[in-house]
């Protein structure tokens, strides 16, 4: 904006009919420069959106358009069914929403406190080989999440490179991408408790029972678990190293001669220096969690027995496979409104202090 | 630390080598453990892509008895050949290639032209194009997966190649990007320009663009790493098997969906092959991307 003033105070005086056709021709181009971004945007994102509401009160299975007059609209009896339906929708949703829940909270911490102490190692201006650490470290974000997630259907695969390594320390590995075992599931059974008390088994939430909720990520699930972390840090880290190197030298070195050593350095002074890369990191971070798709969509389609169904993958099998469309674009816009709401509780939680 | 322990020490202790010896020796350690730790992570990043270079030069049975064997013994080009012999990859490539470079194209010079008039032409209505970019970048692409078919579909562009490119073409964030740049060099030279009598194209093509390079390859990079990587966009824009992309029948290959059980050679392969242009366009650019604060996000 402030741009603009100065354009238009500099220009040098000019005769006022000349002047003011000169600025309807620069609005005009204004218009004519953004007509083409505005245009897609608008075509490509903001009337799906609409259309999608539409959809979403309607039950169109598919055929023709739906906004034929035949359609029926069904008002929020998608969202009912989702919600509170009690019926295999209910609990396909719940169940999704159980899975991603866990990713989310595994994914997103672990990758935030990854990425920023790889990104402390490889700021260090004494580090011999600081290109190749980072560019080691980088470089799974380069690549697809499909080819990488098929390098990881073989890592883990029964006779793969990880239960080779784990043999060799004397551990048993399971069959990662075909086992639905809830891991505090697992957990627990070590300490002997195998089956859910009743307090947990007869009641829920969503058509699944509280021990279902507190089953932990499957073994599946938690292979994809790593392979996000995997992927992700390397992006992260060049968000907090580019942070890292705004944060002057000075501070640091005060705080040295205050007598604090390497770890106080970085929890008291370096951490809340990095408050809003930490800001705009944990975002992502938990938007990108909840829309897993790709590797769903690659690597284990929803199997085994539904641990890795995620909401966004569900909305895509309810449209494309079983034809329930209305469904479908209900389930996209609660998981919009769940992505909404978790933004402004963790940005109201990280602001406020 | 070091002068607690020597004031702790009798004062007979000859004083003078101690400091100096001590810290050098702890710091000598630290850094040997830093390294260690560094080195062994970085072997972690590192492992799965030569674990994925190994055995795709292997045959099945050779993958599947002992994967973490890096020298195949001998080698065999079984995979790759496969994959041009049976199945669409030259299709799939060819069809990548052109949906990336149109995507690229039509994205950076549509962002150009958008974030140049929102930094410096001046027209009514520009805070609500603003409003509208900013809007629509808080939309989760995932959101938008049923709700784009509905429009191809609409528009009558669901199986082809427009349906594959246009779409992707929309990019808010890349109108940011460029915005920012603009607001951020002199307004001196494009004076100069439209003094000389030069239209808004004019002043924009031969003048400011030239300026804008940095700002250009950055986001030249984010997009064709977006487009080339994109995966859900393609499945829901189409289902003719004319219009395959790699990553479409590399999700394929991996859920079998193509006849393929375990072959992990091949899929292997097929994964590493569609890795190489953007592994390419990384080394080549590596420092511009190692210093942009902006960096690739990838969900």
């Amino acid at each position: 904006m402030a741009a603009l003033t100065t354009t238009s105070a500099a220009t040098p005086p000019t005769p006022r009919r000349r002047s003011g056709s000169a600025r309807r021709r620069e609005a005009g181009a204004g218009w004519l420069f953004t007509a083409p971004a505005l245009a897609l945007v608008l075509l490509f994102i903001a009337l799906p959106v609409l259309m999608a509401l539409w959809v979403s009160i309607t039950d169109w299975r598919g055929r023709g358009s739906p906004f034929e007059p035949g359609v029926p609209v069904v008002g929020l009896d998608n969202y009912r069914d989702l919600l509170a339906g009690g019926g295999l929708p209910t609990q396909d949703l719940g169940t999704a929403l159980r899975n991603n829940l866990w990713y989310v909270l595994l994914v997103v911490p672990t990758q935030t406190v990854v990425a920023l102490l790889l990104a402390t190692a490889v700021n260090d201006k004494l580090l011999r080989g600081r290109g190749f650490f980072r560019t080691a470290f980088y470089f799974p974000s380069v690549t697809s999440s499909v080819a990488i997630t098929v390098v990881f259907l073989f890592l883990f695969s029964a006779s793969g490179a990880v239960n080779q390594v784990l043999s060799w320390l004397g551990i048993n590995g399971p069959n990662w991408f075909a086992d639905p075992d809830g891991v505090l599931h697992l957990l627990l059974g070590v300490v002997g408790v195998d089956s859910a008390p009743a307090v947990l088994a007869d009641h829920g939430l969503l058509g699944v029972s509280w021990w279902e909720w507190l089953a932990g990520p499957s073994v599946a699930m938690s292979a994809l678990v790593l392979l996000a972390i995997f992927t992700t840090s390397g992006t992260f880290m060049l968000l907090f190293l580019a942070a890292l190197q705004n944060i002057a030298g000075e501070v640091s070195e005060a705080a040295t001669m205050d007598g604090a050593n390497a770890w106080q350095k970085f929890v008291f002074v370096t951490v809340p220096m990095l408050r809003p890369t930490l800001f705009t990191v944990l975002t992502l971070g938990l938007v990108g969690t909840w829309q897993v798709f790709d590797q769903i969509y690659t690597g284990t389609q929803g199997g085994p027995a539904k641990t890795t169904i995620t909401p966004a993958y569900l909305s895509y099998t309810a449209s494309f496979t079983n034809g329930q469309w209305g469904q479908g674009a209900a389930i996209a816009f609660i998981l919009f409104a769940i992505i909404i709401v978790l933004t402004l509780v963790q940005r109201a939680v990280l602001r406020e202090r | 630390m070091g002068t607690t322990t020597t004031a702790e020490r009798p004062a007979t202790a000859a004083p003078a080598p101690e400091p100096t010896r001590r810290p050098g020796r702890r710091f000598r350690w630290t850094t040997a453990t830093s390294y260690t730790v560094l080195s062994v992570l970085a072997l972690v990043y590192v492992l799965p892509f030569l674990v994925q270079l190994a055995n795709s030069f292997k045959t099945d049975a050779e993958a599947a008895a002992d994967p973490l064997d890096l020298v195949p013994v001998p080698p065999t080009l079984n995979a790759y050949a496969q994959l041009f012999q049976g199945l669409p990859f030259g299709l799939a490539a060819t069809n990548s290639v052109v949906v990336a470079l149109s995507v690229t194209a039509g994205r950076v010079f549509f962002s150009c032209l958008a974030g140049y008039a929102l930094a410096r032409l001046r027209f009514r209505g520009a805070s609500l194009v603003m409003a509208v970019f900013l809007a629509v970048i808080a939309v989760p692409p995932v959101v938008l997966l049923i709700p784009k078919f509905l429009v191809l579909n609409q528009l009558g562009i669901y199986n082809s190649y427009a349906g594959l490119i246009i779409p992707l073409m929309a990019d808010a964030a890349g109108v940011f990007i460029m915005r920012n740049f603009f607001t951020s060099i002199p307004t001196s030279v494009e004076e100069a320009a439209k003094l000389d009598g030069a239209g808004a194209f004019r002043t924009f093509w031969s003048v400011v663009l030239p300026m804008a390079r940095p700002a250009v390859i950055t986001i030249t990079i984010l997009s064709f790493q977006a487009s080339w990587n994109e995966l859900s966009h393609f499945i829901v824009a189409s289902n003719s098997p004319d219009l395959i992309t790699l990553t479409k029948l590399v999700a394929q290959l991996a859920s079998g969906g193509q006849g393929q059980a375990t072959q992990y050679p091949l899929k292997l392969a097929a994964a590493l092959l569609m890795t190489i242009p953007v592994a390419v366009l990384f080394f080549v650019f590596q420092k511009k991307i190692m210093s942009t604060a902006e960096g690739a996000v990838k969900e």
